[in-house]
Formats: C-alpha cells, structure tokens, sequence
C-alpha cells in the first residue's frame, strides 16, 4: 500500500503534463483554475467545443490570456468580463439572464406548461364524453350489435 | 378537416421556425465592440518594423481596419474587393497582418497588391483579441471619433462593400 501511495504523484503529474505543452504546468493549481474557467466558455473557431477541449490556435492563446489574467491576481468574473467584451455573451455557455434572453431561459418552462394545459384541457374532455349517459334503447341497440344480430 | 387543421398549423409554424433557423450563420456573431471606442494599440509596422502605428494616429479621420493573414485563404477571395476598394479612394484602408510571419506577409503583399496605406504587424495575435477577431479575415470601419461603426466577420464583397461600407462612411464623412 505505501508503495502504491508513493505512485500518486506520479499519476498527478503525468495529467498535468498530458494537458497541452502548456507553458504555466509549473503551477498546477493555476493551471486547473484555467482549464475549469475554459470548460465554461467557447471557442469561437469551433464552436461547439469549449476553450479547454478546442486545439484551435485561437483558443491556445485565449488559453494563455486566461492563465496571464489569473497570475495578475484576476478573478474568474473579471477574467470571463474581459472575454465577454471582446467577444460578447456567445462565449458564455451558460448565458446570462437579460431582456434578450428570457424566452431562452423560461421558453422550455412555457412550452412545458403549453402541454400541461393541452393535456389537462384533453383528459376533461375524455373524462366529460366517458360521462355522457347512454339511454336504454341505445344499450339495448348496442346487446344487439354485440350478440351479431342486425338491430331492429 | 377542422380536426387536422391545429395539428397541422402548429406543423407549418414548427418547420417555418426551424427553417428560419437554419438560415441563420451561427458564425456572424454579434459584436459586442460596435458603438465602443476601437481599443488601443501601438505595434510595429509591417514594412518598417521600427516605426510604429497606433488607432491614435487616426482620430478625426473616417477609417478601416482589415484583419488579414498570408495564411488566410478566403483573404485571397477577398484581396481583390480590398484593392478595389482601396483604388476608388472613398475610405483609407489600414491592415493588420495577423499571427503571420512577416516574410510571408510582405510577399503576400509584394506579389497580390497592396490595398493598404501601411499595415501594422500582430505577431502574437494580442491585438487581434483585443478586437475580438476569430475568424480572419475581418473588417472595422472606425469613426472620427475612434469609435467601432461596423464589423464584417469574414471576407468583405463588392455587394456588402456597396450596401454597406460605403454609404457607412459617406455619413461618417459627414458628420
């Protein structure tokens, strides 16, 4: 077992150095802060791949800048700002909630409760129409029908 | 038929949706920079290294800023529109040479023309985030003021230089 713990470090240390030849991998605790800020924006070369996974040329240096931005002492908001600036809230993959992006955030909600009320609005008329009474000559039609007889 | 007739329009207004959404480019993604002074910059020059240019230098003038690369292919489509453009004189036509090598840009220029007045050299690319570029080549048209009018991702052409460049910087002109 203590052997096996003396290899832990090994393992860390190979992840660290499988992320990219990344410049900064003397500070791992740095460079994990840049890859989970990554993870939250986009890369606007690939655009369904976020900053950490993409190898475009641009997201490289996006990447640098984050690390820079950080080693200043600047805080994960101030950091994404700087980004938002440049290249607005497309970068963001959680969009913020604003004027413009309300149907974004509450449309599935409205949608959802579109169906509700659909479904609700069908069961009642189902439930009314199972209701409805059914006279005796109308029952007396349908034994008839049942046992293969032509009503009279 | 009256039965069918909700189904079927929610159908119609479902594809009509899906069909206008398809025709969007997720590409042309708004700038955040139109309407904000044009960020600063100081770097060297790409034909004189030791001289250097600044958005500064051009407060007062009506301007465009082309983001362009040797390795840029759909700057070779959009070349000869920039010449054109350059040569009718309506608007001074500024580049910037980015994350190229500077042999290669000045053969680029050398051997397709030189539609700019001077083109500034971005080697790190810094400059271009600042402008928030992703997708070379791109195209700025800056105000007297220093102030982003307009931003064009992708190659500039004759129409949109026409519908759009233009009469932009005939009314900045005047104003």
């Amino acid at each position: 077992m203590p052997r096996l713990l003396a290899l832990l470090p090994l393992l860390f240390a190979a992840s660290v150095a499988a992320k990219e030849a990344a410049p900064a991998a003397a500070d791992p605790a740095l460079e994990k802060r840049v890859m989970a800020l990554a993870e939250e924006l986009r890369c606007l070369v690939c655009q369904n791949q976020t900053l950490a996974d993409s190898n475009a040329p641009l997201a490289e240096d996006l990447r640098n800048q984050l690390r820079e931005k950080m080693r200043q002492g600047k805080s994960d908001a101030e950091v994404v700002d700087f980004l938002v600036e440049r290249y607005g809230d497309f970068v963001l993959y959680r969009p913020p909630l604003k004027a413009t992006t309300v149907l974004l955030w509450f449309g599935p909600f409205l949608l959802l409760a579109l169906g509700f009320a659909v479904l609700l609005r069908r069961v009642r008329r189902r439930r009314q129409a199972a209701d409805t009474e059914i006279s005796d000559a109308d029952k007396k039609r349908a034994a008839e029908l049942l046992a293969g007889r032509e009503p009279r | 038929m009256t039965r069918f007739a909700i189904p079927i329009a929610v159908f119609v207004a479902l594809v009509a949706l899906l069909g206008v959404g398809l025709k969007l480019d997720p590409r042309e993604v708004p700038s955040p920079l139109i309407g904000k002074p044009a960020p600063h910059f100081e770097l060297p020059q790409l034909h004189e290294t030791s001289k250097t240019f600044t958005e500064r230098d051009m407060l007062g003038k009506v301007w465009v800023l082309n983001v362009w690369a040797s390795w840029c292919v759909s700057c070779r489509e959009e070349h000869p529109v920039l010449l054109d453009l350059a040569a009718s004189g309506a608007v001074p036509v500024y580049g910037l040479n980015y994350k190229d090598k500077r042999e290669d840009g000045l053969a680029w220029l050398k051997g397709m023309g030189d539609p700019y007045e001077l083109s500034i050299y971005d080697f790190d690319g810094r400059v271009g985030i600042d402008y928030g570029v992703y997708g070379v080549p791109e195209t700025y048209v800056i105000d007297k003021a220093g102030v982003i009018r307009y931003k064009r991702i992708g190659p500039l052409t004759p129409q949109i230089v026409k519908e759009k460049v233009l009469p932009l910087v005939r009314e900045l002109e005047r104003a």
